[in-house]
């Protein structure tokens, strides 16, 4: 009986000095820490980057040729390039280089540089490599296509007199970030321009190095010294992963971290009354939408259609589940694009609904199958619906998946209704209007699959429209034709486009100067202070 | 049994010894097969297009039939489990898709963690189980008894995920007793080198007292959860062990001599009870592998058990299947030990050569 | 007969036909039981865990799937209006969704034991009565699967077969027969030289007629022991998938689920992760304590050896 007492005195006793003061750290003054879900990061060569998170870090460790003003997206201006002039014929555009700048290596930025970068990614062939060669260029012609043509000016020629802007956007892109072709060239192996090296080091210009990543673990910049533009007052930055928006929001709370990014609805309700938190918010440009397979029976009939987008109650998840996470959008540019329609003509609207199932010959309703990826908005968003469409007799089952489940099986056109969530890939209309808008082939083994092909839609007429968007050079007429083409898509396309996704930051009061951009690699802490 | 057959019989006791441990290495050999029969299997039934996976959603044709010859997916079946075979034998366990580095990279950084938490976990729950068994069954029937079948019981009973949860609840968030999830404040992160990424130790051979307090307020609450699975099955098996010994003729003797009640119970009865109890030690130790995994996710810890359930997450089979091939690995060897370790310490055993 | 003849009649010495006898055993193992408190609690938690999924369209209050108003009836804490135990994210009722959990946590349950004990006795009987390769082969394969983790194993199966509740039933019960065969294999081991088995051979009984009329009957009443046990167990793996977001799919009220996505908000909504873990305890509490009291009446021997410990977890 004693020694049982004893024992436990003497545990408790040890326990608690050790664990006693758990000191709370605050953030070195110097070093800026934000808890972000890295965990989709795969490599850092610009050359490969595709995911939102390693945009985000090539974005404000790295320079390409063209950048925008994050406010207004049509105020384009070189960044690495001086001027750029275009071709009379429209078919090449020549760019000037600036003088006098240099990689964090040291070594000068030259056309020699950006041509490789440009080359390298189009040789590669990887996930984002479309972006460029959708203007003709392939590993064969890209040397003759992207050529040096001085020390410090280039040519980048194509196929087609593509619009200016559209060209531009491309190389907005992380693709074509520039990276310093001395570096990558030493550590490059069997011809494979640097590649297997430069997917976890670094060769670039921008405001901070990267100097580590430990995968799903954590990504550390440091200042670069040799930046051409204002130093940032950041020595540091460090994203550390935590998938969790809870957990974040604790962390946040205790000044543990400076800035949270996947703080969820609830947290942000929680953290409003915080007086030492700030919550900023941009406009990304993600669309959430649901995709109606025609080759469904009931999906395919235009009533039908038209009376599922009657039935999402938008306004009421924008302000319920997804509080401070979208906006109602309805077309398939998201705002802060060229040519965006902000219109949302459709709301919750039952009678509606049913009127029209029974203009189709199914006054009864259907039942129906919608893929979900388990993520906590989709799933969250998915029940919801499921709940309004079961107002008008339509029986939606949820069958839920992964992302590559869900993903395989919408491919292989094997769905009755998806629901998604689609990023652009570059800042121009022609990224969402090439999917949503345009099949140019709709058999089963199309080589390319857009979302208009995954759901089986056939539109030759609109293909034509969007291809002739592509090339008109004019920028306001270019705007009109993307708002034309989304006004008809609206009506009669089978997507049901319901959000736009809304960026979320939780910072502490004394952290400034962050800038949210529309598009993830726009995303710049170059000029945060604390 | 002569004198002569005992002092002959130390050099024969050896080469049956040595034989059985070759078969059970044999058995051991063959389970490991059939394992690895299974997670391939597994991993050739999944509704998931691995090819997506590397590529991702927007390749375009060629780069997506690039990969799938990459990978081998146009060759027939038995060739592919080759494949797989020697590979596993060379020790490539494949390259994760998701952080397209090899696993068996990404497994060696992620062990130690989890090595570090099972371990805290079952020297908690020893520390505290076997005197609180001890004491059960000295009690035999009383209060106490009760007392701790019921604490077992809910120990059994309890989802660790959840009793995770609320214990950042209550001891995080509201109490602020214990560091929050993961393994240390970010502002002591920089100021160690992990050298053998057993955080503990590592801070404690540099010296860095501050984050060695900062580590072990982070690591105390699910160690301690964990420790509290094991604590509930090893005070249970120590309770059961001790009330056979107790009703030993050698203790009735003992007592008879007058021995002092505590020196029968702490010294002659415990040491024998101990032979067991090692082994069971040894496999609450490899469950904790498999309680980890829920743990970790909930308490953001990165170990082999975070790595798995995002590696799940995200379809990504090969590392699933490495992962599960790794900690079905650990399971085997921690049970063949724990039988060579109850062949060797159990002297009626060995003898029984 | 009358209440105080017929406890006479099962509890008499001299049994006058094969069923009094057994009828008389299952008496007196019932009486043995009832001294046992802490075992009847079990058992009553398991009745009411039946009786709440058998009635829980009547029982249930509200629709388990379906919310109500977003904008005003999401996160209610418990005792709000009629809403028992409150709401959750989505406005739904938490007091149904947990009470149409037990439909599915019995369903799972059920399932497992009805799909792994024949398997796990079919495997364990064959091959210890024919011993030989047929033993060997089969208690390799066996132990194949008791050398993953059972949580780990399910976990790959369930990657591979795809999220769902059935795909989750079936990779738990591919994890769980191993340790019933194993049961099984050492019960008949130690039966199958013995007179009786003998016997019925001699009278020209086919293998088939010994192992399922003679054998398994005997093995049963061990194995029916460690199933229970084992249920808690089973519950507890269910959920975990479930937590992981492998099991059961949203919107279905599976508990293990619930908590994974009560979890967001645990800080301010804490009963919408609390609550399902309280019940997932108690049922995991129910069966454990009704096995324990099982095991004390039916098989008093099995207590503290090495074996028993290793074939627990």
């Amino acid at each position: 009986m004693i020694y049982g007492r004893r024992l436990i005195g003497a545990a408790v006793t040890a326990l608690t000095m050790l664990a006693a003061p758990v000191a709370t750290a605050e953030t070195p003054p110097d070093t800026l820490i934000q808890a972000w879900a890295i965990d989709d990061v795969i490599s850092l060569d610009p050359a490969e980057i595709f995911e939102f998170t390693a945009s985000e870090i090539a974005g404000n460790a790295y320079e390409g040729l063209i950048g925008y003003d994050p406010k207004d997206v049509s105020k384009i201006f070189g960044k690495v390039a001086e001027n750029w002039t275009i071709a009379p014929d429209g078919m090449s555009i020549s760019f000037k280089i600036r003088e006098g700048r240099k990689f964090a290596s040291g070594n000068e930025i030259t056309a020699e540089d950006v041509v490789f970068s440009l080359t390298r990614a189009v040789k590669l062939d990887k996930s984002p490599a479309f972006i460029l060669t959708q203007f003709g260029l392939n590993a064969d012609n890209v040397d003759q296509m992207v050529v040096q043509t001085g020390p410090y000016s280039l040519d980048f020629k194509m196929d087609k007199a593509y619009a200016p802007t559209l060209v531009l956007y491309c190389l907005t892109a992380t693709v074509g970030f520039v990276v310093d072709k001395k570096v990558v060239m030493e550590h490059e192996s069997n011809g494979d321009f640097g590649y297997e090296w430069l997917k976890t080091n670094y060769a670039g210009s921008g405001p901070f190095t990267i100097r580590e990543w430990r995968a799903n673990e954590a990504v550390v910049m440091e200042r670069n010294d040799n930046y051409s533009g204002d130093a940032p007052p950041m020595a540091r930055v460090i994203y550390r992963h935590i998938p969790e928006g809870a957990t974040q929001r604790l962390l946040l709370e205790q000044g543990d971290i400076d800035i949270a990014r996947n703080l969820g609805a609830e947290e942000m309700t929680a953290l409003a009354s915080n007086t030492d938190l700030v919550i900023d918010t941009g406009a990304k440009g993600s669309i959430y939408y649901l995709g109606l397979n025609q080759k469904n029976e009931f999906l395919s009939k235009p009533e039908v259609r038209q009376a599922m987008k009657y039935l999402v109650d938008y306004q009421t998840i924008a302000d319920t589940i997804m509080k401070g996470k979208v906006t109602v959008h309805q077309a398939f540019l998201p705002n802060g694009f060229l040519g965006a329609l902000n219109d949302t003509p459709f709301s919750l609207d039952v009678a509606k609904a049913k009127e029209l199932l029974a203009a189709a010959g199914v006054p009864d309703g259907f039942t129906v199958t919608m893929d979900t990826r388990n993520t906590p908005e989709i799933t969250g968003i998915a029940q919801a619906i499921q709940q309004t469409m079961a107002e008008a007799g339509i029986t939606m089952e949820l069958i839920p998946g992964d992302g590559q489940q869900t993903l395989t099986k919408y491919r292989a056109r094997n769905h009755d209704i998806y629901i998604g969530r689609w990023g652009p890939d570059y800042q121009d209309p022609h990224t969402n209007a090439d999917t949503f808008a345009r099949n140019p082939d709709n058999s089963d083994d199309a080589a390319s699959k857009p979302l208009a092909w995954r759901n089986s839609w056939e539109i030759p007429e609109m293909t034509l429209k969007a291809d002739a968007a592509v090339l008109e050079a004019d920028a306001d007429k270019r705007a009109e034709m993307y708002i034309e083409l989304q006004e008809e898509h609206q009506q009669t396309s089978p997507f049901v486009i319901m959000f736009q996704e809304i960026e979320v930051l939780g910072r502490r009061k004394n952290v400034d100067g962050y800038i949210l951009g529309p598009s993830f690699n726009d995303n710049s802490f170059a000029l945060v202070t604390k | 049994m002569s004198i002569t057959d005992t002092e002959g019989g130390r050099g024969s006791a050896l080469f049956p010894f040595l034989w059985k441990t070759v078969k059970l290495l044999a058995t051991v050999a063959l389970t490991f097969l059939g394992l690895l029969i299974v997670t391939f299997l597994i991993g050739r039934v999944v509704p998931v297009d691995p090819v997506l996976a590397v590529v991702g959603d927007r390749a375009s044709k060629s780069v997506y039939d690039k990969a799938f010859i990459e990978l081998g997916l146009d060759r027939p079946l038995y060739e592919q489990f080759w494949l797989y075979l020697t590979k596993i034998l060379t020790g490539d366990l494949g390259t994760s898709m998701l952080t397209k580095r090899d696993i068996v990279d990404d497994i060696a950084r992620f062990f130690p963690a989890t090595v570090e938490l099972a371990t805290v976990g079952i020297l908690i729950g020893t520390l505290i189980g076997v005197p609180v068994g001890v004491w059960a069954a000295v009690r035999k029937g009383k209060l106490v008894d009760q007392v701790v079948r019921v604490l077992g019981l809910v120990g059994y009973s309890a989802p660790i995920f959840w009793l995770g949860l609320l214990g950042l609840l209550v001891f995080y968030a509201r109490l602020q007793w214990v560091g929050g999830p993961g393994r240390i404040d970010i502002g002591f992160e920089y100021s160690i080198t992990q050298n053998t990424g057993l955080l503990l130790i590592d801070s404690a051979m540099q010296g860095e007292w501050a984050a060695f307090r900062n580590i072990f307020g982070h690591i105390i609450l699910p160690a301690s959860l964990l420790g509290y699975y094991s604590m509930a099955y090893i005070s249970r098996m120590t309770r059961s062990f001790m009330l056979n010994e107790l009703e030993q003729e050698y203790i009735v003797t003992a007592r008879v001599k007058g021995v002092p009640e505590w020196r029968i119970i702490w010294v002659h009865a415990l040491r024998n009870a101990a032979v067991p109890l090692v082994t069971v030690v040894a496999l609450s130790y490899a469950n904790l592998l498999e309680g980890s995994v829920l743990t970790e996710t909930v308490f953001a810890w990165p170990g082999l058990g975070q790595y798995l359930t995002n590696s799940l997450q995200n379809a990504d089979m090969n590392a699933v299947l490495g992962c599960t091939l790794v900690i079905g690995a650990i399971f085997v060897g921690l049970n063949l030990i724990s039988d060579l370790l109850y062949g060797l310490l159990d002297p009626r055993v060995r003898r029984r050569a | 007969m009358t209440v105080a003849s017929r406890r006479e009649w099962l509890l008499s010495d001299r049994p006058e036909s094969r069923r009094q006898a057994r009828l008389g055993q299952i008496y007196r193992t019932w009486l043995s039981f009832k001294t046992n408190w802490l075992a009847m609690i079990g058992l009553g938690i398991v009745l009411l865990l039946c009786v709440v999924a058998v009635f829980a369209d009547v029982i249930a209050p509200y629709d388990p799937v379906i919310g109500g108003d977003l904008r005003t009836e999401r996160f209610l804490p418990p005792f709000t209006g009629d809403h028992l135990l409150g709401t959750d994210d989505l406005a739904r009722d938490i007091f149904s969704r947990i009470v149409h959990g037990a439909r599915l946590t019995l369903m799972v349950v059920a399932l497992v034991a009805v799909i792994a004990t024949p398997i796990g006795l079919l495997v364990g009987t064959t091959s210890g009565y024919f011993g030989g390769w047929v033993d060997t082969v089969l208690m390799r394969v066996t132990d194949i699967f008791l050398a993953f983790p059972r949580l780990i194993l399910a976990l790959a199966f369930v990657a591979a077969l795809g999220p769902g509740i059935e795909n989750a039933i079936i990779a738990i019960a591919i994890t769980s027969w191993p340790p019933y065969a194993r049961l099984a294999r050492a019960e008949t081991l130690t039966i199958r030289d013995s007179d009786y088995i003998n016997a019925a051979r001699l009278q020209g009984a086919s293998s088939a007629r010994i192992l399922w009329g003679h054998i398994t009957p005997l093995c049963l009443s061990s194995v029916i022991i460690r199933v229970t046990l084992d249920m808690a167990g089973i519950i507890l793996t269910a959920a975990g998938l479930g937590f992981l977001g492998l099991g059961a799919q949203p919107p279905q009220p599976e508990w293990g689920a619930m908590i994974a996505s009560g979890r967001r908000f645990i800080i301010d909504f804490w009963w919408v992760a609390t609550v399902p873990g309280i019940a997932i305890f108690v049922v995991s509490l129910g069966f454990n304590l009704l096995g324990d009291g099982l095991r004390d009446v039916l098989d008093p021997k099995a207590h503290g050896n090495t074996d028993t410990a290793k074939a627990r977890p």
